[in-house]
């Protein structure tokens, strides 16, 4: 049955993930070890311990994302967040860094090491690299491929693969975007943070309203317009005369339709993005998404979305709009 | 400290690539890294021409100093059969040291044993990476663009302690418009309304890629295809003496198709303390990462 991964920014997210049918929360540590580095979230020594606890108790697993890249400075931090991350008994380490990798593998050899997205492995070969050396179990896929891309690596992959079901998108190959520090100095791959909410400011003025980042203007609304977090790819840029979305337009990631495909093709776990969200989003889109899967389970034939499902993801999507990103590929 | 000429990131036709090539053996750059990187639609030059063209230059008596030394350097985005099937015939040329850009490329070559390089698209952060590296063949690695000076002095004061600095040669992209981000999705076809599939092959209109500018004309960024480079070019020019004191080992120089050779020309009279012909200007470019700070500015400090 393929296993649902629910995202905790912190232990009320963790409830709702845990109280609604989550099969494993992933949840970061209080600094930047993790790729959701944001003010007030994550957890720290004192309460995870509880957060484990609470989530052991009820069944569902405890997954720790460490999947920042240390420079020489952070590196016995990354080290101590391993160890901590270890001692307490969490179930899996989500690793991105290789040197981490090797120091998880050797050090911690009893908790499974899981390769995240930002380590960006979109070949089963790059797979083939971390399964021999540090010996992962599975891999979370980046959002760049389509189904049949990940068909082909499922039946090659030595690993067990992991995909992102919902929630924010990203449109670069994670783990290799530097967008975010070209503009404001810190990025997912050092600082677990892209397009830092420091970085924003938004400001009416006679043209509209408009978002800036690092003071670069992202995008300008009129009155009227749904406007959206300044995420760098998702900004309104000029190309000679036109104004548009350069990269891409602001929507969210939904695979609920495909459910069955994903499934089929070998897919063992569906990854709910958003630790940075609140528990009242884990709630909503934990609880559909176990209603999906256990719907599907139940009669795998004759499997159709449900209209209140989609209703009820569209509430919590960015730019109220969802799409099956590179999973179909509509621009291929 | 050498000069290399990175690969070429932009797609040109046969004859330009050519001639380019040729016209790079009157300089006096070390080492020049062949091959294409960013988009495996781009065959100006098949596996069989790189090879031919990698041994011609190879083989070639330049005007000035030593022949060139020429490694290939593979894609950046490995997502198909077919990619990986390329890839596995540059791994496999058992001629040239080839320049692994994707962990794919890792993984073909430590497994056979065959010592490699790393583009700066393979995620290095640390020194601890490359000592499980070095032990997997690394020869020579291409510092990530976003990282600092103080993080590279860093990464060498521990390379040095865990004796693998002379294992490894350190090289820095020093000049040009830097990769930023990869994608599935090709930027340039978007800029055209044209689906990825049905590209046309547009990318050979933009020799330089396309220029991307804010609502207020700022220069943000620079597409190529797939690939999302810097707005501005990355300069470090005025930083030449600091890297030689900190024992970096080679200097980049993107390729663009205009004033290569001169930029060249000038990094090689700077690092060897030669009379400065030209005045160098850096007034349009950026050094921001280099100096710790977002990678757009350009510091004085």
């Amino acid at each position: 049955m393929i296993e649902l991964v629910c995202p905790a920014g912190n232990f009320p997210a963790l409830k709702e993930a845990v109280n609604n049918g989550a099969d494993a929360v992933y949840i970061g540590f209080k600094d930047d070890t993790n790729a959701r580095h944001f003010a007030g979230l994550n957890f720290n020594e004192k309460n995870l311990p509880k957060a484990i606890e609470y989530a052991h108790q009820r069944g569902t697993k405890v997954f720790v994302a460490i999947n920042t890249y240390p420079q020489p400075d952070g590196w016995p931090r990354w080290q101590k967040a391993v160890d901590m991350a270890a001692d307490l008994g969490v179930d899996v380490l989500i690793i991105a860094d290789i040197s981490i990798l090797d120091y998880a593998a050797s050090k911690h050899p009893q908790i499974t090491r899981h390769l995240s997205v930002q380590g960006s492995a979109t070949s089963y070969e790059s797979l083939r690299y971390y399964e021999k050396n540090f010996g992962i179990k599975r891999a979370v896929l980046p959002r760049v491929l389509s189904v049949s891309q990940v068909a082909h690596l499922a039946q090659h992959s030595p690993v067990e693969l992991e995909v992102f079901g919902f929630g924010s998108l990203c449109i670069m190959a994670e783990g290799r975007c530097h967008l975010s520090s070209y503009v404001t100095g810190e990025s997912p791959n050092t600082c677990g943070a892209c397009s830092p909410a420091k970085s924003v400011r938004w400001e009416k003025t006679s043209q509209g309203l408009e978002s800036r980042l690092n003071d670069v203007l992202i995008d300008r609304y009129d009155d009227g317009e749904n406007a959206g977090y300044p995420t760098l790819c998702k900004g309104r840029f000029r190309i000679g005369g036109n104004t548009f979305h350069v990269l891409e337009e602001p929507t969210s990631l939904n695979t609920i339709e495909i459910l069955p495909e994903l499934d089929k093709i070998g897919i063992k776990a569906i990854k709910i993005e958003g630790r940075q969200r609140s528990p009242a989003y884990t709630q909503q889109v934990t609880r559909v998404w176990r209603q999906a899967i256990d719907f599907y389970y139940a009669d795998p034939d004759n499997y159709t979305p449900q209209s209140q499902w989609s209703a009820a993801l569209n509430k919590v999507s960015e730019g109220s709009q969802t799409t099956l990103g590179a999973y179909s590929r509509p621009w291929q | 400290m050498k000069l290399s000429l990175g690969p070429l990131l932009y797609f040109w036709s046969l004859d330009d690539i050519e001639s380019f090539y040729q016209s790079m053996l009157d300089t006096p750059v070390d080492i020049l890294y062949l091959g294409e990187t960013v988009c495996s639609k781009r065959r100006s030059l098949g596996f069989e021409q790189w090879m031919e063209l990698a041994a011609s230059l190879r083989d070639s008596k330049p005007v000035k100093g030593q022949p060139k030394e020429i490694v290939l350097s593979t894609l950046s985005l490995i997502e198909a059969e077919s990619e990986l099937k390329t890839l596995r015939r540059y791994c496999d040329n058992g001629d040239f040291l080839v320049e692994a850009n994707d962990m794919a490329a890792v993984q073909l070559l430590s497994e056979k044993k065959i010592p490699f390089s790393i583009g700066p698209t393979i995620n290095v952060y640390n020194a601890q990476t490359l000592a499980v590296m070095q032990k997997q063949g690394l020869q020579r690695w291409v510092m990530p663009v976003e990282l600092s000076r103080h993080t590279l002095s860093g990464i060498l004061n521990d390379m040095d302690e865990m004796g693998i600095k002379d294992k490894i040669e350190t090289e820095i992209f020093s000049y040009g418009h830097m990769p930023l981000a990869l994608s599935a999705r090709c930027f340039t076809a978007r800029a055209h309304n044209l689906p990825k599939d049905q590209c046309d092959l547009k990318c050979i209109d933009y020799p330089d890629g396309l220029q991307v500018k804010s609502q207020e004309d700022q220069s943000l960024f620079t597409l190529n295809g797939i690939q999302t480079l810097s707005g501005l070019r990355y300069d470090l020019y005025n930083e030449l003496e600091e890297m030689q004191s900190m024992g970096v080992d080679i200097v980049r120089i993107s390729p663009r198709s205009r004033q290569t050779k001169e930029i060249i020309n000038a990094y090689y009279q700077k690092i060897n303390k030669l009379e400065d012909k030209a005045a160098y200007t850096i007034a349009e470019n950026c050094n921001g990462y280099w100096h710790g700070e977002p990678g757009m500015l350009q510091s004085s400090l």
